[in-house]
């Protein structure tokens, strides 16, 4: 995974009904905690994984976050959600 | 309690369509005159934003043939200010690049072409319609504009053994997701079950090619297979269950707990120019009926495997039809008495001429 994006037609979006945040996708949505809605936010197609990993720690006071945004991102990768913008 | 907060909202726009699918799953009395007065746009819109404010997020626009509504923009524009997210099922003949672009620059977020066949000349003879040329034209128009794109196929004796074409096709079009879904007996498929019911065999088949195609090409194409009902021994939730996650709103603005609710009698239906969508959902007492586990009769009342809140009782409309009570158990049960119907049907399946829909007569059945 080079430069992550969202699959062609995936929406971040905050339901104010339910109050959760989720990853529309046709006909389906994903529910996300809070962190996993930062980072897949951050997943535009321009960052790489590495400044995705670095803009999240800043957040968090530089904690070592790379594993946990390494695994949600393959566990999207993996469901089709998440896919490289590098040809 | 708190009822469950709908997520679908499945907009029947119209019932007009210009293919004749024997199973399609719009009630057979559509060419009635219930049916022949439309909502208005502005009701459309309005109704998507009570929707959302009862927790709506998946909007499907359907039919009928959704590109027979000439406001189709406005609807789309009306639904993404709405905060939906918007699917257009189509079957393709009329999705035009001018009329693509302007739903695009409108806000849908999604497009579902159905196929009734890979093989050309199949698929004419299906949808009663010269199509097949003209379905592939707007599922490739679908992908320039950046949509994702569905591909439904329903599937039925006559094309279960094209499954591994279809997946091809799909592939080719570039299709981010396939719906293989097989025909369900509602709508048009109930006069139609003899020449539809596929073989054990079929399906088998047909489940192993789609186990071989996610194997080779991985989730870049989600494919979506669901093992029909008759070849089951247990029920599905049907809608998720009643009054649980979805509702279906009629071209009339009748709304109703699945597409198929309107064949049981004695349910009566609130419509959107008469009630806030809010009340329809909660307190009507076509939602109220068999929402739940309260409504249930023997064996699921002591289910022994606990399934009530898994399965929900099944579908309401096939315990109506093959039972004649719509609050009996779904037969499709293995702990219904009356399965034997389900096992029987299995072995019905005859080379039997299509009954085509139609608005033009009452259909004789």
């Amino acid at each position: 995974m080079t430069r992550p994006r969202l699959v062609t037609g995936a929406r971040l979006r905050y339901d104010e009904v339910r109050e959760e945040h989720l990853l529309l996708v046709p006909e389906g949505a994903v529910r996300l905690n809070p962190t996993a809605a930062e980072v897949l936010e951050l997943c535009d197609g321009e960052r790489s994984l590495d400044d995705i990993v670095g803009v999240i720690a800043g957040r968090y006071d530089n904690a070592d976050v790379g594993g946990d945004v390494r695994e949600l991102l393959d566990a999207m990768t993996n469901r089709g959600l998440v896919v490289d913008a590098a040809p | 309690m708190p009822h469950p907060k709908p997520f679908t909202l499945i907009a029947e726009l119209s019932y007009r369509c210009p293919l004749h699918c024997p199973y399609c799953s719009n009630p057979v009395d559509i060419g009635g005159d219930k049916y022949r007065r439309e909502l208005e746009t502005e009701d459309w819109i309005r109704t998507f934003s009570e929707s959302r404010r009862l927790g709506v997020l998946q909007l499907a626009l359907t039919g009928g043939e959704t590109m027979l509504r000439r406001d189709l923009t406005e609807l789309c524009a009306g639904a993404r200010d709405a905060g939906l997210y918007s699917s257009l099922i189509t079957a393709g003949t009329l999705f035009t690049r001018e009329r693509a672009a302007a739903l695009k620059a409108g806000g849908l977020d999604h497009v579902q072409i159905s196929i009734q066949s890979p093989d050309p000349q199949e698929n004419d003879r299906i949808a009663g319609n010269r199509s097949f040329e003209k379905k592939i034209t707007a599922a490739r128009l679908v992908k320039e504009l950046d949509f994702p794109l569905t591909i439904n196929c329903v599937l039925h004796r006559h094309n279960l053994d094209r499954i591994e074409e279809l997946l091809d096709l799909a592939l080719e079009l570039g299709a981010q997701r396939l719906e293989l879904a097989n025909t369900q007996y509602y709508g048009w498929a109930v006069p139609n079950q003899e020449a539809l019911m596929p073989t054990w065999e079929q399906l088998q088949r047909g489940e192993e090619a789609v186990r071989r195609f996610r194997e080779r090409v991985g989730p870049k194409v989600d494919v979506l297979w669901v093992l029909p009902d008759f070849y089951e021994d247990l029920p599905k939730p049907c809608m998720g269950g009643w009054g649980r996650t979805a509702m279906v709103i009629a071209p009339n603005g009748d709304v109703l707990p699945c597409q198929a609710a309107s064949t049981i009698p004695g349910l009566e239906f609130a419509n959107v120019m008469e009630h806030p969508l809010e009340w329809i959902w909660n307190e009507s007492e076509a939602f109220a009926r068999f929402r739940g586990t309260d409504w249930m009769q023997e064996p699921c009342r002591s289910c022994p495997l606990g399934r009530q809140e898994e399965d929900w009782g099944g579908c309401r409309c096939q315990a109506l039809r093959l039972t004649g009570d719509a609050a009996a158990t779904d037969p499709v049960c293995r702990f219904s008495p009356h399965h034997d119907r389900v096992l029987s049907a299995r072995e019905s399946a005859q080379p039997s001429e299509f009954v085509y829909r139609t608005m033009k007569r009452p259909a004789r059945i």
